[in-house]
């Protein structure tokens, strides 16, 4: 420090109580790993889960102290403008601290069943989530890139840690190839916008764009079509969805809600930053292509969700369908949308962790056919609700909070003057809702008695199942509580 | 002839071209994790040069970032195939296709 000094090197001020909640984490994970290292015999899963959610718990108190202090302060930044800390940051950091205390409680049944080392998971899980926070709260698109890289390959090694199964290494191996093929577009992506515009910092991004008209904007177009291509992949959008499938069924349940949940919601946030927020000025450019990304995603999802016979794969196509309704609300390009789209995220994290709960204590081996869940209304009536309601709200029914999500990314559209995007998300929603009463209708109608798996319940999961089914309907019923939060977080670029 | 930065440009997409040709239709796991760094590398050359025609440190400095998270992600991805040709010696991306639907 003192060199530096010497030197004339200022760095910039950081404001370590906006870093806090990552913080947590990153030391939990750390103390995880130690305590492994140095405990003489093996660590227990209860250790590692209490940790976890002890992390998960300290951090949302900081990041609701942040919340109070953006709503009275204002928002501001961090680290040179590169972190910004705004309703929008606080907003997915809640959002991943839920995400990642019921991933952390699914696993604990999981990790003891299947006999998976405890603390590699949660150090690697803990590390996912902070680098799924840098992402949400990143104002730089290093920044984001690193952030997104953290929570990619702490993913790609929670898949695989399943050793005797060779479909876990399968999709990790698939999931990595295309994770790393994706973020190189990202990356190009980043290389070209900083080319156009001179800057990688979002602030200055929104600045140049705002101020300078392009004689030919080739190079700005190239740039944001790559960093579309990239979070799409990221996102699972279709025509950049065909690995969903594969590696949703092969991996782990708990990481499987995990990616759908959290991978996919910071993947959002990063996407609604860039454009919404620094490309605010090219809309005209970007909605259109959205839009039809919006289309196809929404179609596909739909669709090809009806041909599948595995539970997991129809429950990947169905991710792909809600990030076709997250697109239609990306696409209507206004704060409008906006909300509707973090409102969509959140109920939408909360029913999937809820389903891949129920779906992974039911797959005893990894095999989900539909037929398992035959006659589960039956011999499990408390869980088969349970289940039942979350499907329901996926499909959109209304006293749940997916109808409301649906609702207000539809008006979105339809203020927007997109009547044509706003009507095919209608349609497909219909079509969508076949898939997930199909599986209500094997639960509850089905005439054969024999071999009846029962799934292997453990405590944490019921409470995971239990929270995110009265979550659901409590915002069915009361979507104010979550609409004016959701309305308070739209993303705005600081200068630091 | 004087060698301009769109040369550099055009150098970058190039790689970054044969990179990802040659990901999406080799089968090889080895080659195709070579194939994403020789992307991630004509990335790199787009941000030094750009770099230079900005007179910018910023694209310089962001090389380094992404050297460490490709040598990041390498590891891993090494992780897995050693995992995976451990049980399927001589695997190639046309065997692991147990999951479909």
């Amino acid at each position: 420090m003192g060199a530096l000094q010497i030197l004339g090197f200022v760095g910039p001020s950081v404001n370590w109580w906006a870093l806090l909640p990552q913080i947590i984490l990153l030391g939990a994970a750390l103390l995880i790993l130690l305590a492994s290292a140095l405990a003489p015999q093996r660590t227990s899963t209860a250790f590692t889960t209490i940790t976890t959610l002890c992390s998960a718990i300290t951090s949302s108190i900081v990041a609701i102290g942040l919340w109070n202090d953006v709503k009275t302060g204002g928002p501001s930044s961090s680290i040179a403008s590169a972190f910004g800390i705004d309703g929008f940051s606080i907003f997915f950091t809640l959002l991943i601290l839920i995400g990642l205390a019921a991933t952390a409680l699914l696993s604990h049944g999981y990790l003891d069943r299947e006999g998976i080392d405890p603390p590699e998971f949660h150090a690697l899980l803990l590390c996912s989530a902070a680098g799924a926070i840098v992402m949400a709260s990143a104002n730089d698109l290093i920044v984001m890139f690193l952030g997104l890289e953290a929570l990619s390959i702490g993913i790609y090694v929670m898949i695989a840690m399943h050793h005797r199964r060779s479909e876990a290494r399968e999709s990790a191996i698939k999931y990595f190839v295309l994770g790393a093929f994706s973020s190189a577009f990202l990356l190009y992506g980043i290389a070209l916008t900083y080319g156009a515009t001179g800057s990688t910092n979002l602030v200055h991004i929104r600045n140049y764009l705002d101020a300078v008209v392009f004689r030919d904007q080739h190079l700005l177009m190239a740039a944001m079509a790559l960093l579309l291509v990239g979070l799409s992949f990221k996102v699972a959008a279709a025509p950049f969805h065909f690995w969903a499938p594969d590696v949703y069924q092969g991996a782990p349940s708990p990481v499987t809600g995990w990616m759908a949940s959290i991978a996919k919601a910071a993947g959002f946030a990063a996407l609604l930053r860039i454009f919404f927020a620094a490309f605010a000025s090219h809309d005209v450019d970007w909605a259109p292509i959205v839009g039809v990304l919006a289309l196809i995603t929404l179609v596909v999802g739909a669709v090809m969700a009806i041909l599948q016979t595995d539970v997991k794969r129809m429950l990947a196509f169905s991710s792909v369908s809600h990030a076709g309704y997250v697109l239609v609300a990306v696409h209507a390009a206004s704060a409008e949308g906006t909300s509707a789209a973090l409102f969509y995220l959140f109920t939408y994290t909360l029913m999937v962790l809820g389903t891949f709960a129920v779906v992974g204590a039911m797959g005893t081996d990894d095999e989900h056919p539909l037929s398992r869940y035959a006659g589960l209304g039956h011999s499990r009536p408390i869980l088969a609700i349970g289940f039942t309601v979350l499907l329901l709200a996926q499909a959109g029914i209304p006293t749940t909070s997916g109808f409301i999500a649906k609702f207000q990314v539809i008006a979105a559209a339809v203020n927007n003057e997109s009547y044509f995007v706003a009507g095919v998300a209608m349609v497909t929603a219909v079509i969508g809702a076949f898939m997930y009463l199909r599986i209500v209708m094997a639960m509850y109608v089905t005439d054969e008695e024999k071999e009846r798996t029962s799934p292997t319940w453990h405590w944490t999961t019921s409470v995971v199942v239990i929270a995110a089914v009265s979550f659901t309907i409590l915002i069915g019923v009361v979507p104010q509580l979550l609409i004016e939060f959701a309305e308070d977080a739209v993303p705005i670029l600081i200068r630091g | 002839m004087e060698i301009t930065t769109g040369w550099y440009l055009v150098l970058g997409a190039l790689l970054f071209v044969i990179g990802g040709t040659g990901l999406l239709i080799r089968r090889n796991p080895l080659v195709m994790l070579m194939c994403v760094e020789l992307m991630l590398n004509g990335v790199n050359l787009s941000f030094v040069a750009f770099a230079r025609q900005l007179d910018d440190i910023g694209g310089q400095t962001v090389v380094f970032f992404v050297l460490v998270v490709a040598a990041a992600e390498v590891v891993v991805g090494l992780g897995l195939l050693v995992a995976i040709l451990r049980r399927q010696p001589g695997a190639t991306a046309d065997d692991l296709s147990a999951l479909r639907g």
